[in-house]
C-alpha cells in the first residue's frame, strides 16, 4: 500500500507551496504584538512558538482536552481550534496576564492553597476556564461547577482540588456582590 | 535533629505559584536560538516493508531541511545493549529508523524537519511512502494457548513463587469454591502534556535535550551510548513533566529522532509527538486472568490459584508482577500462582501507575468478593478473617503492616456497618439502585541508590540539588521539606533543584520510591552539611559549642544550639560569615540498608470502600462516594500525599468504567487514539473522596520510615467500583470497563 498523502493538493499530485506570511496584529494581556505569520498558524503556536509565551499548553491541538484554554474579550476559548489571525482587535488574555509568582491572581492562590494540580499542565487551562466560567456568572453550585469545569481534562486527576478552589472564589464573588 | 517539624506538614507545594502562572517551564518550552521543528510520520500498517518513500517531493519545497528515513540514518551504535535502557525488558530494543522492517502499527517511518513547525507539519501531509504489507497478530484472545513464561529480562520482575501446599485438590474438597476469567483491554498512559524534545545544538557536537522523561540519567545514558557521546556533551534537562504515569520511564523515540536530527544538522530541533502518537510508545498490556478460590466453611481461604496472560511485543518480553501479591495479601497455604506472556505485532508495553499490581488486584479483589458471596459471608469480615500476618511468599514477616486499622478506619468513616448483603437491596431516595464494595491491594516498599548535594551561602540560604524528577509527585517540596527540617530553616530559607544530569545522580521517578531514595540522601547531605557547620561553629571566640559532637546538638530556627540546653546556641548565619567562606558544601547518597531489610517484607497497603449509584433504566452508573484508607509509612506531606492518592483514585474510577484502548484487528491498530474517544474522567464524573492515611511506624524500610504512595492508592478501586455494581445490580462483571451495555 501506499500512504497517501494526508494533503489535498499533493493527492492532486502536485505540492503547493506553503502560504505566505503577513502582519497579524495581536493584543495579548493589555501588549500589543505584530507578527509575521502565515494564516495557518493557530492562535496557540502564535502564542507558544512565535510569543514564547509558554504557559498556554497543548495537549491534543484537537479541542479535546482544554490545556490551551485563553480569554478572547472575556470569553474561554481553546486557542488550539483558532487562527490568529482571526484574533486581531480583540483582547486576549492568558495565564501571564492574570497574575505572576510574586502577585498572583485570586484563583492562582486559590488553586495553590487546594492542590488543584499535581503536574501543572492543565492548570493554566483550568484557571483561564475559571476565569471564564466566572465572567459567565452561571456557576453557583458544586454541581455547576463541575459541569461547567468538564471541558478541562485533567489527567492527574485534581478535580476535587479544582472544584474547591473554583468554589472558594465563586462563593467570594457572590459574598462581596451581597455586601 | 530538629524540632521545627516540616515533615509530616500540609505545606503547599513550593513549585505552586509557577506552575499556576504558566512560568514553569516543560520540555517543548524552552527557548533556544535558531530553532527547526520536526514532525514524525508514524507507519499506517501493522507488519510490513517500507519499499519506498518519496522524500524529493518534499525537499523541493523551500524552507524543509531534511527528511530523516531508514535510507539516510546516521550510522549508529550497532549492539543491542547500547539501546538498552534501565528498565529495558529482555529482547532486543526497538530502533528507530533502524531498517525498512515495520514491526508495530504507528512505528515511526520518519521525521520531516523544517524552519517552522507549520511547515514541517505541512510537508508530513505530503510525503507519500509505499509499503508492502504483511499478515499481522495483534489479538490476544487468538493466543491463548501460545503464552509462555519470560525470564528474569527486567529490574523489579520477580517470577512468581513456586506453589505452596496442594491447591488443585483443596479447591476440589472445599466446600465453597469459585472459579472466573478477568480481562482488561489496553490502556495507555496519556499524561496532559505530549512527549517532546528540544535539542539544543551547542555547537562542535554538543547537545542539551530538553526531554520530557522520568529518568534524565536515564536518558542521558541511552544517548550516549547511542551517538557515541561524551557525557559532558550530553546534557538532559527535565525541570517539570506534565505527567509521566510511568510513560517516561524509558527514553521514547521523541528523543532519539530530536538529537539524531540535531546532531546531523548541526542545529537546535525541536520536537513534539502528537496526542495520536502518544498511542505509539507502550501501554498497561491487555490481560486476561484466571482465578480459582476455595473456602472453608469457617471462612478461611482454602486454596488460591492466579493465572495470568498478557501481550508483549514480538522484539522485548515485557514483563510485570500481576499475580504474586495473590499469594501474600491474604492467608493461605494452597497457593498457585501463574504468569505468561505472548507475542503480538504491538509495540512492547510499558509500566503503567501501579503496574501488574492495579491488574493484579482487580482479579483477585473480584474474585474475593464473589468468594465472599459464595460463602455468604461480608466481603469485608471475608478479608478479616484471611488476615496475613506473615508474607507467604517470602515466609518473612512485615516490617509493617497497618491493613487491619485500614479495615477499621475505613469502614467507620464509609459506614460499612449499614450495608446489606443481598445485592439489589439498597436505593436511595430517588429510586436509583445504591451499590457498596471494596478492594484493596498491596505494593512494594522500595529504596534505590541517590546522591545529593547541599550548598549554603553566607546569607543563610541553603540549596539542595539530585537529579530527580518531579511528574505531579510534590518532590520539590518533600525534598525541600527534608532539607529544611534537617538544617532547621525556614522553608523560604531552601531551594531543591532537580532533573538534570548536571546535579548529583538520582534514581527513575517510578516505583513510588523517589521519597524513600531521594529522601534519605537529601538528609542524609544535609546532616553532612550541618556536622561541617558545627565544626565552623566551634572554631568561634567563646563558642558555646566546644566539644560538642553532632548527637549533642540541634539546628532549630537557623540556629545550631545544645539539647541539654537551649540557651546556649548559635546563629548559623554568624557561623558562615565570621567563616569567611561565602558557602559551605557537603555531598552524601544513600543505599538501602540491605541487611536489615532482608530479613522483612516491605510493603504499603490500602482498602477501598466505594459507593456507586445505578440508574437501573440507562445503566448508568456513578461513583457517588469513596474512602481509600492508605497505609504507606510515614507521610512527608499530606497536602500533596492525599492530592497523590485523589488522583489515583480518579485513575482508579477511570479503569473501571471508561478507559481502553481498543484494537482494530483487521489494520492491528488503536481506533480511538485520541482525547475524545479515550476516555478519561472530567470533573463532572468525580464526588466524593475522602483518603485516610492510617499512622504507621516503620525504622526498617528506611531512615525516614517512608514507603511511597504513587502507586499504592490506586490499587483495588476498580474492583471496588465493580464489587458496587454487582451489589447495586446482582450484575457480575468481568471484563472492564464497566460500560452501559454490560449491565442493560
Ligand atoms: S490543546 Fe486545545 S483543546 Fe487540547
Ligand atoms: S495537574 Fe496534571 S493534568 Fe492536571
Amino acid at each position: 500500500m501506499t500512504q497517501q498523502p494526508t494533503n489535498s493538493a499533493a493527492r492532486a499530485g502536485g505540492v503547493a507551496a506553503p502560504p505566505p506570511t503577513g502582519p497579524v496584529r495581536l493584543t495579548i494581556n493589555g501588549q500589543q504584538h505584530t507578527l509575521q505569520l502565515a494564516p495557518w498558524t493557530t492562535l496557540l503556536d502564535a502564542l507558544r512558538e512565535y510569543l514564547h509565551l509558554t504557559g498556554t499548553k497543548k495537549g491534543c491541538d484537537h479541542g479535546q482536552c482544554g490545556a490551551c484554554t485563553v480569554l478572547v474579550d472575556g470569553k474561554r476559548i481553546n486557542s488550539c481550534l483558532t487562527l490568529a489571525v482571526m484574533h486581531e482587535d480583540e483582547d486576549i488574555t492568558t495565564i501571564e496576564g492574570l497574575g505572576t509568582p510574586e502577585t498572583l491572581h485570586p484563583l492562582q492562590q486559590a488553586f495553590v492553597d487546594h492542590d488543584a494540580f499535581q503536574c501543572g499542565y492543565c492548570t493554566p487551562g483550568q484557571i483561564c476556564s475559571a476565569q471564564g466560567l466566572l465572567n459567565e456568572g452561571r456557576a453557583h453550585t458544586e454541581a455547576e461547577i463541575r459541569e461547567h469545569m468538564s471541558g478541562n481534562v485533567c489527567r492527574c486527576g485534581a478535580y476535587v482540588g479544582i472544584l474547591n478552589a473554583v468554589k472558594e472564589v465563586v462563593d467570594r464573588k457572590s459574598s462581596e456582590h451581597r455586601s | 535533629m530538629s524540632t521545627t517539624n516540616h515533615i509530616g506538614k500540609p505545606t503547599s507545594r513550593v513549585d505552586g505559584p509557577a506552575k499556576v502562572t504558566g512560568t514553569a517551564r516543560y520540555a517543548a518550552e524552552y527557548a533556544v536560538p535558531d530553532l527547526t521543528y520536526g514532525w514524525v510520520i508514524s507507519s499506517p500498517i501493522a507488519k510490513g516493508k517500507i519499499t519506498k518513500i518519496h522524500a524529493d517531493e518534499v525537499l523541493a519545497l523551500p524552507g524543509v531541511l531534511q527528511v530523516f528515513s531508514h535510507e539516510n540514518v546516521p550510522s549508529l551504535a550497532w549492539f543491542d545493549r547500547s539501546y538498552k535502557d534501565q528498565v529495558a525488558p529482555g529482547g532486543s530494543p526497538f530502533r528507530p529508523l533502524h531498517d525498512n522492517e515495520i514491526k508495530f502499527s504507528q512505528q515511526p517511518v520518519a521525521l520531516v524537519v523544517a524552519e517552522n513547525f507549520e511547515l514541517a507539519r505541512y510537508a508530513a501531509s505530503l510525503l507519500r511512502i509505499e509499503y508492502e504489507q504483511e499478515k499481522h497478530e495483534t489479538s490476544l484472545e487468538t493466543k491463548r494457548e501460545d503464552g509462555f513464561e519470560p525470564g528474569r529480562g527486567k529490574t523489579g520482575y520477580m517470577p512468581p513463587p513456586p506453589p505452596r501446599g496442594n491447591p488443585d485438590k483443596a479447591w476440589e474438597e472445599a466446600p465453597h469454591r469459585m472459579e472466573a476469567e478477568y480481562v482488561h483491554g489496553a490502556q495507555h498512559h496519556n499524561p496532559m502534556e505530549l512527549f517532546a524534545t528540544t535539542a539544543e545544538w551547542r555547537g562542535e557536537g554538543k547537545i542539551t535535550a530538553y526531554d520530557k522523561t522520568q529518568g534524565v540519567y536515564n536518558v542521558q545514558q541511552y544517548l550516549t551510548k547511542i551517538f557515541g557521546l561524551k557525557k559532558d556533551d550530553c546534557r538532559v534537562v527535565n525541570e517539570y513533566m506534565g505527567g509521566g504515569f510511568g510513560s517516561g520511564l524509558r527514553p521514547q523515540y521523541s528523543v532519539f529522532l530530536a538529537v539524531m536530527a540535531a546532531l546531523e544538522l548541526k542545529r537546535s530541533v525541536r520536537l513534539t509527538l502528537t496526542r495520536q502518537q502518544m498511542f505509539s510508545f507502550g501501554h498497561r498490556p491487555h490481560t486476561l486472568q484466571y482465578l480459582k478460590l476455595a473456602t472453608n466453611a469457617d471462612g478461611t481461604l482454602a486454596a488460591l490459584q492466579h493465572h495470568a496472560l498478557h501481550e508483549t511485543s514480538r522484539f522485548e518480553d515485557y514483563t510485570e508482577n500481576v499475580v504474586n501479591w495473590s499469594g501474600m495479601l491474604y492467608q493461605c497455604d494452597n497457593v498457585k500462582l501463574g504468569y505468561q506472556l505472548a507475542k503480538l505485532d504491538v509495540y512492547t508495553p510499558l509500566d503503567m501507575r501501579a503496574p501488574g499490581a492495579a491488574t493484579g488486584s482487580i482479579g483477585l479483589e473480584i474474585a474475593m468478593d464473589e468468594m465472599a458471596y459464595e460463602a455468604g459471608l461480608d466481603p469485608l469480615e471475608f478479608r478479616l478473617r484471611n488476615y496475613a500476618e506473615r508474607d507467604q511468599n517470602q515466609d518473612k514477616p512485615f516490617s509493617s503492616k497497618k491493613l487491619r486499622e485500614c479495615y477499621h478506619q475505613g469502614a467507620a468513616k464509609f459506614g460499612w456497618d449499614k450495608r446489606t448483603q443481598a445485592p439489589g437491596s439498597m436505593r436511595d431516595k430517588d429510586g436509583k439502585l445504591i451499590g457498596w464494595g471494596i478492594g484493596g491491594g498491596v505494593w512494594d516498599a522500595t529504596q534505590q541508590k541517590s546522591a545529593a548535594k547541599a550548598s549554603i551561602t553566607a546569607d543563610g540560604h541553603l540549596t539542595v540539588s539530585s537529579a530527580a524528577g518531579e511528574n505531579g509527585t510534590g518532590t520539590y517540596t518533600i525534598m525541600t521539606q527534608i532539607a529544611a527540617e534537617t538544617l532547621g530553616l525556614p522553608i523560604e530559607a531552601v531551594t531543591f533543584k532537580l532533573g538534570d544530569t548536571d546535579l548529583p545522580e538520582a534514581p527513575l521517578q517510578g516505583g513510588s520510591w523517589t521519597a524513600a531514595s531521594v529522601g534519605t540522601a537529601v538528609k542524609n547531605t544535609c546532616e553532612a552539611l550541618g556536622e561541617k557547620l558545627l565544626k565552623l561553629a566551634q572554631k568561634l571566640d567563646d563558642s558555646p559549642l566546644k566539644g560538642a559532637k553532632l548527637e549533642d546538638v540541634e539546628f532549630v530556627n537557623g540556629q545550631i544550639r545544645l539539647r541539654s540546653d537551649a540557651s546556649q546556641a548559635v546563629v548559623l548565619r554568624d557561623v558562615l560569615q565570621a567563616s569567611g567562606e561565602t558557602k559551605v558544601e557537603a555531598d552524601s547518597s544513600a543505599m538501602p540498608n540491605m541487611l536489615k531489610q532482608q530479613q522483612y517484607s516491605l510493603h504499603s497497603h490500602n482498602i477501598v470502600f466505594a459507593e456507586v449509584k445505578v440508574d437501573e433504566e440507562l445503566g448508568t452508573v456513578h461513583v457517588t462516594r469513596v474512602v481509600n484508607a492508605v497505609a504507606a509509612g510515614r507521610i512527608l506531606n499530606l497536602k500533596t500525599a492525599r492530592s497523590q492518592v485523589l488522583g489515583s483514585v480518579v485513575w482508579g474510577i477511570s479503569m473501571a468504567l471508561m478507559e481502553e484502548t481498543v484494537m482494530d484487528h483487521k489494520f492491528g491498530r488503536y481506533m480511538n487514539h485520541n482525547y475524545a474517544e479515550y476516555h478519561v474522567p472530567v470533573n463532572a464524573d468525580i464526588h466524593d473522596i475522602d483518603v485516610l492515611f492510617v499512622e504507621e511506624e516503620d525504622d526498617i524500610v528506611n531512615p525516614l520510615g517512608v514507603k511511597g504512595i504513587g502507586e499504592v492508592g490506586m490499587l483495588g478501586v476498580a474492583a471496588a467500583i465493580t464489587n458496587a455494581v454487582f451489589h447495586a445490580t446482582g450484575k457480575r462483571v468481568r471484563d472492564l470497563p464497566v460500560m452501559i451495555d454490560k449491565l442493560l
